[in-house]
């Protein structure tokens, strides 16, 4: 008898159908992994194991069993000694997911006593021994902890602490690792491997990562629209894909281990941008660019792009690209007093014409607040933000910043076109004609539609927005863009179509990118170099192959060794490699 | 527990410069309000002699910065006050003498102040019960019949004002339907039981026009919390509707109920004044109203202070509250 069997599963919210007759079987013991990109379904189904639906409005058809109990049929009452008991649920945001109010422990032990009516002593006792089984350091003192109290990666121990607590047959983990840091997420994956090795409960695993899927899990299926698109061993799906869609995925996710694909390197790029930006004379970088359409903007803009026009001619002339952005010892400071920490530590850094920077580091290592400084949002405490060798302070047009989340940093009340019209404007630019003129020719640029002007942000996709994010940006004649994390919120093949667009822009413009993100692979399919960020330091910095391929430095070792693999042999030996790290 | 002393230190502090700023303020605006006070509180038939002896007793005609001096040394030391036959001591904290009776004023606000606080601290039960109650219960039945009906009850408890409220409870409950007694004022040292019945009534009428806003507002912050991430998780494990409502979700939607309730427990100590004259209280807010239309500057600005420093007390209370809530939020 199997310990999931889901049949024929249909669950539709108003006239949105997200699964669509969904049918899978788990064996007891058993890992399956559903995976696929935002909207597939997924999450929808790993609710409809708890019957989470129940009362939301939602219409779910079709059978859903699990550990005996048949989820569509079952009282309230028996749904209730389901949930957390014989199936637990452990959910992505760990800070978000547990009450903010009560201590971790109280929290457990209330989950625990819900289930078994045992005293509160009982049910306290339990609590720390789960909390010490997922490897909470003093575990009696750190479960009279809040939340907040908590690190991101012992939240989420935490919250799988609160699954094991009663036991369950079942653990449903609904992107466990997604808001964690690839170290941590790769301990929290380990976690799972070993909890579910001593007590032989099954898991099913929801992801978009397809490398977390293979780290953990003995089959997948791969969703799309709330069907199914392929479903196999973890082995022969990723391996062998049979379905055009997993491939596609696939090839979309971006690779630790493989060099930079893309062709726009650094010498070729370079001189390409140059060239074009010769040609266009007077025209600013930035519409130069785009061809014939492309000369009459840079004419009519080119009167401020004074930057580009300034640095043109010394590029045709000299061999190696100058360094348009420089950062010298910076440091910066948040609080005062005995609270006062430095976030970044002296970093020094230079960025050339046409190339790509990429800084990588994990959640608190600064990166965020170095590229508000080399933006200009961010005054330093000490240290300097020098362009074309001159110090700056403040904001610049022509040093621009790309956001993380197209969803926040667009106002949601105004038009696309107005929010791209913004620097222009800025620029002192009154001509309405003029102004509309070029703001269609950058949406055009990136991708989007010059029609789109007097749409709002609400009416467009995550991968959209962030297109929109970029038309703004460029819409100061820049020649560098800062970007933070600027596909950290898209699917993987929006991810990978955003980063075509930014390489591109980048080849045609002689842009150069400061690329800051937490994901190791994403940034070595983009940069030339690299520069490895810890405590607000530099740890290791260098062409991007070099240190992937032969990092030096012992956190970058570790960083590299987190990353999860595609091949679950790979993952394996990872797996191994990791603990040797651990032990010595 | 040092935390606590810095910010009970530190409230202190900014409360009593608070309630200076206010004093000034006052000082002012009388000061430049029209009108002879000298012939005001005289009255109508004085002669002029007797005008200008009176505005010479009240000395009205020192400049603005010497009386208010004059205030603050009665505040900290005390002050002596000649009323023409006698020398009156008034101890510190001293905050004059009326114009119009010679009484100290902080004799008068202490005499009207327990009957404030008895309206007004019985009320703030009332209404927290049936507010917060009602807010959790409708939030609870969210989209079922007994939700509109409350939530209809509690739009028209917000639409009505408060005297109509009572005068329809006194009609009915004393005049028709003879349960009670008309309500009357008794000291609660005088008779507990008394004291109570006496203020059954303006505390329902108080409760009732106050319960409607948090009921509201109990409801809106409670739905925001029940659809946070952290609801769902228990739901998840199983974990009851009951434990659901009013541990984790009335837990988080606490910290607006007790804002509101800071800021209408201060202003409703000296605002209640349409309840305190329809049930003929002797309050606060009744005195100063009176104050106020004869110019009795001491009586208005001791008013005003004592006022004053219940709402700053209130929010104090709240921000201890927050941090009792919410073991996130620091007390600075």
């Amino acid at each position: 008898m199997s310990l999931v069997h889901v049949t024929d599963l249909t669950v539709e919210f108003g006239d949105l159908r997200a699964v669509d007759g969904l049918s899978f079987t788990l064996a007891p013991g058993a890992a399956l992994a559903l995976v696929g990109e935002s909207g597939s379904g997924k999450s929808t189904v790993a609710s409809a194991l708890l019957g989470l639906h129940r009362g939301t409005g939602a219409r779910v058809s079709g059978s859903v069993g699990v550990a005996g109990v048949d989820v569509q049929q079952a009282s309230d009452d028996e749904l209730r000694r389901l949930r957390g008991a014989k199936a637990a649920m452990v959910f992505q945001d760990p800070l978000s997911s547990l009450d903010p109010y009560y201590a971790i422990g109280d929290q457990i032990a209330e989950v625990y006593r819900v289930h078994t009516r045992v005293s509160r002593r009982t049910a306290r006792a339990r609590a720390v021994e789960v909390l010490d089984r997922v490897g909470i350091p003093d575990a009696v003192r750190r479960s009279r902890s809040r939340p907040h109290e908590f690190s991101g990666g012992m939240r989420q121990r935490a919250l799988i602490a609160m699954a094991l607590a009663c036991e369950p047959e079942l653990l449903i983990a609904d992107e466990p690792t997604t808001a964690l840091d690839v170290t941590v997420q790769a301990q929290i994956l380990d976690l799972l491997h070993t909890l579910r090795q001593e007590t032989g409960m099954g898991l099913l695993l929801v992801t978009h990562d397809v490398g977390v899927a293979a780290e953990s899990v003995d089959d997948v299926l791969v969703m799309r629209h709330g069907r199914t698109v392929e479903h196999g061993p973890v082995g022969t799906v990723l391996g062998a894909p049979a379905q055009a869609y997993t491939r596609e995925l696939l090839a979309a996710v971006p690779r630790v281990d493989a060099p930079r694909v893309t062709s726009g390197g650094s010498g070729a790029g370079v001189s390409g941008g140059s060239a074009v930006g010769a040609s266009g004379g007077s025209g600013g970088g930035a519409s130069g660019g785009s061809g014939a359409s492309g000369g009459s903007g840079g004419g009519a803009f080119g009167g401020s792009g004074e930057g580009a026009a300034e640095a043109a001619p010394e590029v045709v002339l000299e061999p190696a690209p100058e360094v348009v952005l420089e950062a010298v010892g910076l440091r910066r400071e948040f609080g005062r007093g005995k609270r006062a920490f430095a976030a970044v530590d002296g970093v020094s850094l230079t960025v050339r014409r046409g190339e790509t920077l990429g800084v990588v580091g994990e959640s608190g290592s600064g990166k965020t607040t170095l590229g508000r400084m080399l933006v200009g949002l961010l005054e330093p405490t000490a240290g300097q933000v020098r362009h074309d060798g001159h110090a700056r302070v403040g904001v610049n047009p022509a040093v621009q910043m790309v956001f993380q989340d197209p969803v926040s940093s667009l106002n949601p009340r105004r038009s696309v076109g107005e929010s791209i019209a913004d620097p222009i404007r800025a620029r002192g630019e009154r001509d309405e004609q003029r102004i509309r003129g070029r703001v269609r020719e950058l949406l055009e640029r990136v991708g989007l539609e010059g029609a789109h002007y007097d749409r709002y942000p609400h009416e467009f996709s995550g991968g959209q927005r962030q297109r929109v994010g970029i038309a703004r940006a460029l819409a100061a004649d820049p020649r560098v863009i800062v970007c933070d994390e600027p596909v950290s919120a898209l699917d993987v093949t929006t991810q990978a179509q955003v980063v075509a667009l930014l390489g591109e822009l980048q080849r045609e413009l002689g842009l150069a990118l400061v690329f800051v993100a937490h994901d190791l692979a994403v940034v070595r399919q983009v940069s030339d170099r690299v520069a490895v960020m810890r405590r607000g330091r530099i740890v290791e910095e260098g062409p991007a192959d070099e240190v992937y391929d032969s990092p030096r430095d012992a956190y970058t070792k570790q960083l590299l060794t987190a990353v999860p693999a595609l091949d679950p042999e790979i993952a394996a030996r990872r797996r191994a490699e990791r603990g040797a790290v651990a032990v010595s | 527990m040092s935390g606590f002393t810095g910010f009970a230190v530190r409230r202190t502090v900014s409360a009593v410069l608070t309630l200076l700023a206010l004093s000034v303020i006052i000082y002012v605006v009388f000061y430049a309000t029209p009108g002879n006070v000298a012939q005001i509180t005289c009255g109508p038939r004085c002669s002029p002699e007797q005008v200008h002896q009176v505005a010479q007793q009240l000395r009205l005609d020192d400049p603005l910065y010497l009386r208010y001096w004059h205030f603050l040394q009665g505040m900290v030391v005390g002050h002596d006050y000649s009323t023409g036959t006698s020398v009156e001591h008034c101890p510190a904290p001293c905050l004059g003498l009326s114009y119009q009776s010679d009484q100290q004023v902080t004799q008068i606000i202490l005499n009207k102040l327990p009957v404030s606080l008895s309206l007004v601290v019985g009320g703030m039960v009332l209404w927290l019960l049936l507010g917060v109650g009602t807010g959790v219960l409708s939030a609870w039945r969210r989209g079922r019949f007994s939700e509109r009906a409350l939530t209809g009850v509690t739009l028209a408890g917000v639409a009505t004002p408060a005297f109509v409220i009572g005068l329809v409870l006194m009609i009915v409950v004393c005049g028709q339907l003879e349960l009670l007694p008309f309500p009357e004022y008794v000291p609660f040292s005088d008779d507990p039981e008394q004291w109570m019945w006496g203020l059954l009534l303006p505390w329902v009428t108080l409760a009732l026009g106050e319960a409607a806003y948090f009921a509201r507002l109990t409801r809106a912050s409670m739905l925001e919390t029940l659809a946070e991430d952290h609801i769902r998780t228990f739901r998840a494990y199983g974990v009851g509707e009951r434990s659901i409502v009013g541990r984790h979700a009335l837990r988080g939607a606490l910290a607006p109920i007790i804002a509101l309730n800071a800021n209408d427990f201060g202003s409703a100590v000296g605002g209640a004044v349409l309840i305190e004259s329809l049930f003929g209280l002797p309050g606060i807010g009744q005195e100063l109203v009176h104050a106020v239309t004869v110019v009795d500057l001491p009586v208005v600005v001791g008013m005003v202070l004592v006022i004053g420093f219940f709402v700053v007390l209130a929010n104090a209370v709240a921000d201890v509250l927050y941090a009792v809530a919410d073991r996130r939020v620091v007390l600075a």
